[in-house]
């Protein structure tokens, strides 16, 4: 086995979506957020709470779906508190992100350890099995990539679709996409502004939050600290490479997710001759050179991370 | 209800805000304790007499302090000329290594000239690892906070390799450490016997220099200028992107010499626990002291004290001592709101 036959198995496309699943969630979430006018740096606090609140659930006795409920509730929870600093009080959307992500993590790993004080390794769950699609997962390599996954990563799809179409094709979603571009417009059309915010913080929070659950119900078994190691500081990247677009967002998700795949084979194969963590550092660096690549022709929402006060210029 | 400018600011919110922080804090801290099942008064005892209640204690919350103040006067710095230091945690680790390949034998030369050394070259590796992200924000308009945050992942990464590599104690029985620094490069005891160490004078004098730049010298003018408006600083004759670049200088430096600090002055050699997250509690250490770098020492005391307390704490009573993190992440959020009434004041109707 090469390199570059690596790229030709159907193993690593299966693998790439499966890593991409998560991504979608939350860059999907911080997207929603942005083109609404607000950063969310809570999302690497608000994966940490959803992937707990859906383990958790379902650990007591809950069905797998309402654990998703439940974990994207906890993160919209979050999201509420995020949009309300931010946006009635304006506070600095930079500072407030971070102070979200802290909090929601460090509220996590205290409930763990009030629910499971002296474990040593973390009790499993069952989780989503994968669900084969009839007919088409037979199709050769596509099949195998796309159609033998677990019911959240079609879950992750379908959400593509739907926030594409609300945001495009809806009145409320013209709305959201005006408001990250020129709040004072919205006001005029006699919405408000606050709510409109407010509200899509809200829902983009649980889509992160699912992020999170996708990685204690479907990725894994279990809960672990540190169990989402900066994918949220990835997926922030992975917006602006996608030129906040939920469809090149998704295409950006899956192309990151299927290096990630590769490296992790490449890994294994070059494992000998360089040292681990070089690969283990390469999806931050490419996140890095994304951000770098894109930011000439970034076309960022216009009145992102700039609160909007009635009456003031 | 609703939020109506104020004509003239108000400087006294600067003393009420800390203190509102603090008692908000503790009061989600009683309520975790009591879904913990303990009483909030027990806790918050236990979590005193941890923090300050013996010698021992209070040696401990001073020796927890001393990277807190340095990562905490980084922020602060760079947070006054708004650029968003999150990467304190990878320009610690920076300063760590530069201590390790300079202070394990490398140069055998006598303390007074290894130290300083040391300190200016980990400053300088500081230094460099967050001028890139400035220089990413100023010409290519890389929101710095997302570079600084997976620089740190990588940094992490980084140090884990070269102590599988070149870095590698060969007496470490595997253990991914590196050599101990000579009895030259060390940081000596304050008191005999004891954790506190000469870092502490150190992170104390470098607040005092700090202070003293911000109040007394053009470089602090300049700062606060490009901070607080960069258009008016550029119209007015102020090069914002060398005034962020050297604020990125002394940011990164500052926060490398948190990682002097604790090899050199307390853990002896570099290892992958040797910051549990000292770059992002500073955050919450520069802005409970209103980014003001003397405030920053009592602030990082403060922080340090609920983190040693509550590791006691958590022994005797049995709460998870994550409650302290919970309480700094909330100290946070709350100063935060509660500096907005600086330039608001709250107007029912």
């Amino acid at each position: 086995m090469d390199g570059i036959s690596i790229i030709f198995e159907a193993s690593l496309w299966a693998a790439a979506i499966r890593i991409a699943s998560p991504l979608i969630f939350a860059t999907l979430g911080e997207l929603i957020c942005e083109r609404a006018g607000v950063l969310n740096l809570g999302i690497e606090g608000i994966m940490t709470v959803g992937a707990f609140a859906g383990w958790v659930a379902v650990y007591h006795g809950a069905d797998l779906w309402t654990g998703v409920a439940v974990a994207a509730l906890a993160g919209a929870a979050f999201g509420l508190l995020h949009g309300f600093l931010t946006v009635p009080l304006g506070l600095s959307q930079h500072v407030t992100g971070i102070g979200i992500t802290l909090l929601a993590t460090s509220l996590t790993y205290y409930a763990y350890r009030i629910a499971f004080p002296e474990v040593t390794s973390p009790p499993k769950i069952q989780t989503f099995a994968p669900l084969e699609v009839p007919v088409l997962s037979q199709i050769p390599i596509l099949g195998d990539a796309l159609f033998r996954q677990t019911p959240l990563t079609y879950l992750a799809f379908v959400a593509v679709i739907v926030v594409a179409y609300v945001l495009y094709r809806t009145p409320i979603g013209l709305a959201v996409r005006t408001v990250g571009e020129n709040p004072a417009a919205v006001e005029a059309q006699g919405i408000d502004v606050t709510w409109l915010r407010v509200g899509a913080v809200a829902v983009g929070s649980a889509f992160m939050a699912l992020g999170g659950a996708f990685l204690t119900m479907s990725a894994f078994n279990s809960f672990y600290f540190d169990m989402v190691n900066g994918r949220g500081w990835i997926c922030i990247a992975l917006v602006v490479f996608g030129s906040w677009r939920p469809g090149k967002a998704l295409l950006g998700a899956i192309l990151f997710a299927a290096f990630d795949a590769y490296q992790l084979r490449l890994q294994q194969l070059a494992g000998a001759y360089l040292p681990y963590q070089l690969f283990l550092m390469l999806p931050y660096i490419l996140s890095i050179l994304a951000l770098i690549a894109m930011s000439r022709r970034a076309g960022y929402p216009r009145a992102l991370m700039i609160p909007y006060r009635k009456g003031e210029r | 209800m609703r939020l109506e400018p104020r004509t003239e600011p108000t400087r006294s919110i600067w003393v009420i805000a800390p203190l509102v922080a603090i008692a908000v804090s503790f009061l989600v801290a009683a309520v975790l304790a009591l879904i913990g099942g303990a009483s909030p008064l027990s806790v918050f005892a236990a979590v005193v007499r941890g923090a300050a209640g013996t010698q021992f204690a209070l040696v401990e919350t001073l020796t927890r302090a001393t990277p807190l103040i340095f990562t905490g006067l980084a922020v602060a710095v760079a947070f006054r000329a708004k650029l968003w230091n999150i990467g304190a945690e990878a320009q610690l680790y920076a300063g760590a290594i530069m201590t390790v390949v300079l202070g394990t034998g490398a140069l055998p030369l006598p303390a007074q000239i290894l130290v300083p050394m040391i300190m200016v070259a980990a400053m300088m590796a500081g230094a460099l690892l967050l001028l890139g992200p400035t220089y990413l924000k100023t010409h290519f308009g890389v929101d710095e906070v997302v570079t600084t945050l997976l620089l740190n992942f990588i940094m992490i990464l980084f140090v884990s390799m070269l102590l599988d590599g070149p870095l590698k104690d060969p007496m470490g029985l595997g253990w991914p450490q590196s050599k101990r620094v000579i009895a030259d490069a060390a940081l000596p005891k304050l008191i005999q016997g004891k954790r506190l160490h000469f870092g502490f004078i150190i992170a104390i004098g470098a607040a005092l220099i700090v202070w003293f730049i911000n109040a007394r010298t053009t470089f602090g003018y300049e700062m606060r200028t490009v901070g607080f408006n960069p258009r008016a600083a550029r119209f007015a004759g102020i090069p914002v992107n060398w005034v962020m670049a050297k604020t990125a200088l002394l940011s990164g430096g500052l926060a490398a010499l948190a990682g002097v600090s604790e090899v050199a002055g307390l853990k002896g050699n570099l290892t992958l626990d040797l910051s549990p997250g000292f770059g992002y509690t500073g955050i919450v250490v520069a802005m409970l002291a209103v980014l003001h770098p003397v405030g920053v020492i009592a602030a990082a005391i403060f922080v340090a004290a609920m983190f040693v307390g509550a590791d006691a704490m958590s022994r005797t009573v049995g709460v998870p001592n994550y409650i302290a993190n919970v309480m700094v992440a909330t100290a946070l959020l709350t100063m935060v709101t509660a500096m907005l009434f600086t330039r608001f004041r709250l107007k029912l109707r």
